[in-house]
């Protein structure tokens, strides 16, 4: 028995997560009714933003709430380049989302060196005050962003049956970098210097840990894969207005979804997201655009915090570590 | 002795508020020396420590760190120049795992970000520093799993990972059982024999009067007395202090 278990341990993670991507790459083939991809294609975003947010919010226990301000410079930053090009092939597009994702970090930087003087709550605070400043611009800059009215970009000419299927594997790539990213910074110096800085970032600081470096790179990472989630959703929908672009109930999602399936781990975003997501997609669709799945969402904070503070990941391997400990 | 001192503190002053904490403090610390800093509550050792290794910014005063002036000090870049310090509570990193708090304090640039999270050399010395303290079995757990004693330990262990030239101790045995006060201070002679200059404030006078040589006395933020410590222990200034005069 315990044998098997050793070898499960070796062997399972890596082969259940090539079982969840084959399944994840075999989804919208099998699957007929377009909103069902549309589902999928959203959870897949809010996954690899909720993995991204959790380089910051997660590993370095930095709580950004300002990271949908550059979700939106990403979709911006999209819809501004190609609203007066034409889309071709379709695919164009999607390739102008790397140097986009590339460009809002470099953005991102200088605002994590200021915001990062603060800490915990304060951090929050002075992020999300940056997200309603970018969107304050975003209403004001008309432009840059046609204000109020939204900006346009050309709609992809893919077959209306098979249309979702491309945002759908670009989200997919996305999760797969934000994947990367987290479990090569758990791997790496990086990780060791981002958990000494969320554990005592003073007494980091008094044995020499670069904390500075490793602030600003996690920063600039977790921006990476958010703005080019903005560029995808951008182009998906193909016009955007700046209070669903630059939108803080997407910050309260990401932070949601990882604090649900676990802080600073590396799956515990991806179950956040698999089970927030998809269910707030459904209830969208059978209850329509109301809003009452903000009560949900404050439901689900609330019995977070009251059963399992730490997320389902760590509470459920404690149990499991003190289960074998009592075997 | 001969040449010039390792530490140098000129005329240091910080005042918080309307109390002047550090009042035109001035010492030296010689090289290979365990030096001493004593004097009542109140009287400045703390913030004499967070001043030379700049958890907190002086008012004036200079500090000559190993012949070079420091003028904005900083606590890393001390750290990775051979200054590192301990604190009152001593402070490990509880998520990471004994050894991992080792390699997080070996002293690594930005540069280094991008390596392992764990080298094989880092973990090589770790291990080594480790056997010294008899911390080798609990390696692999997470340090908050640690007793007081034993993160006292660590922490001082961790900062040799540095190869530091002077180390502040602030309270080394504050709080620890007497075996515990036996095995720092046998640690704290080994690590002095092979080269290593020691700064430490304590409150033990026994341990202190074993250790110290010289000892530096503080009261009301400024220096009052400075020699061996049985010199330093009959002066009446000294007594005063301690007694209330």
């Amino acid at each position: 028995m315990r044998r098997r278990l050793g070898r499960y341990r070796r062997y399972g993670p890596g082969l259940a997560g090539l079982a969840g991507l084959a399944a994840l790459v075999v989804f919208p083939l099998a699957v007929s009714a377009p909103w069902l991809v549309t589902v999928g294609l959203f959870t897949l975003m809010y996954a690899a933003l909720a993995s991204a947010w959790n380089l910051v919010g997660g590993y370095a226990g930095y709580p950004s709430l300002g990271h949908a301000a550059f979700f939106g410079m990403g979709a911006y930053a999209e819809a501004i380049w190609w609203t007066h090009r034409t889309a071709g092939s379709g695919y164009g597009p999607f390739w102008t989302l790397p140097p986009i994702g590339l460009a809002v970090a470099a953005v991102a930087v200088p605002v994590a060196w200021i915001a990062m003087r603060t800490r915990t709550d304060v951090f929050a605070i002075v992020t999300i005050t940056f997200l309603f400043v970018v969107q304050t611009l975003a209403f004001n800059l008309r432009g840059l962003t046609g204000g109020a009215q939204g900006v346009a970009m050309p709609v992809a000419p893919f077959t209306p049956a098979t249309f979702e299927r491309p945002f759908y594997y670009a989200m997919l790539a996305l999760l797969l970098l934000a994947l990367a990213m987290s479990y090569g910074v758990l791997h790496s110096r990086l990780g060791l210097a981002l958990t000494a800085v969320r554990g005592d970032e003073d007494k980091a600081r008094s044995v020499g840990v670069p904390v500075g470096a490793a602030k600003l790179t996690a920063f600039a990472l977790s921006v990476v894969v958010t703005a080019m989630a903005g560029g995808v959703w951008a182009y998906y929908l193909s016009f955007i207005y700046p209070q669903f672009a630059i939108d803080p109930l997407l910050s309260i999602g990401m932070v949601l979804m990882v604090f649900l399936g676990g802080r600073g781990t590396l799956w515990g975003p991806v179950l956040g997201a698999f089970v927030v997501a998809p269910a707030q997609q459904y209830l969208a669709y059978r209850f329509g655009a109301s809003q009452l799945y903000l009560l949900a969402y404050a439901a689900l904070f609330v019995v977070v915090m009251l059963v399992m503070p730490r997320g389902a990941l760590p509470t459920l391997r404690d149990r499991i570590r003190r289960a074998e400990a009592r075997a | 002795m001969s040449g010039p001192p390792l530490l140098e503190v000129r005329a240091l002053t910080k005042r918080f508020g309307g109390v002047t904490a550090v009042d035109g403090c001035s010492f030296a610390v010689r090289r290979s020396t365990i030096t001493g800093l004593i004097g009542p509550n109140g009287s400045g050792k703390t913030t004499v420590f967070n001043l030379v290794t700049g958890h907190l910014p002086a008012d004036s005063g200079q500090l000559v760190f190993d012949g070079r002036p420091v003028t904005r000090p900083d606590p890393g870049r001390l750290y990775r120049r051979g200054l590192s310090r301990t604190f009152q509570q001593p402070r490990v990193f509880g998520e990471l795992t004994v050894l991992e708090n080792m390699s997080a304090a070996a002293g690594h640039d930005w540069r280094a970000l991008a390596g392992r999270r764990l080298s094989a050399r880092d973990a090589a010395r770790g291990d080594a520093l480790l056997a010294e303290f008899g911390l080798s079995g609990h390696r692999d757990t997470p340090a908050a799993e640690l007793s007081y004693g034993q993160r006292k330990l660590l922490e001082f262990a961790a900062l040799l990972m540095s190869e530091p030239a002077l180390v502040l101790l602030d309270e080394p045995t504050a709080g620890v059982s007497p075996a515990m006060v036996a095995t720092i201070e046998r640690h704290v002679r080994a690590r002095n024999t092979s080269g290593t200059t020691f700064l430490l404030v304590e409150h033990d006078m026994g341990l202190v009067m074993r250790l110290c040589d010289p000892v530096i006395v503080l009261d009301g933020g400024t220096v009052i007395a400075e020699g061996p410590p049985d010199d330093v222990r009959s002066r009446p200034r000294v007594l005063d202090a301690y007694l209330g005069g």
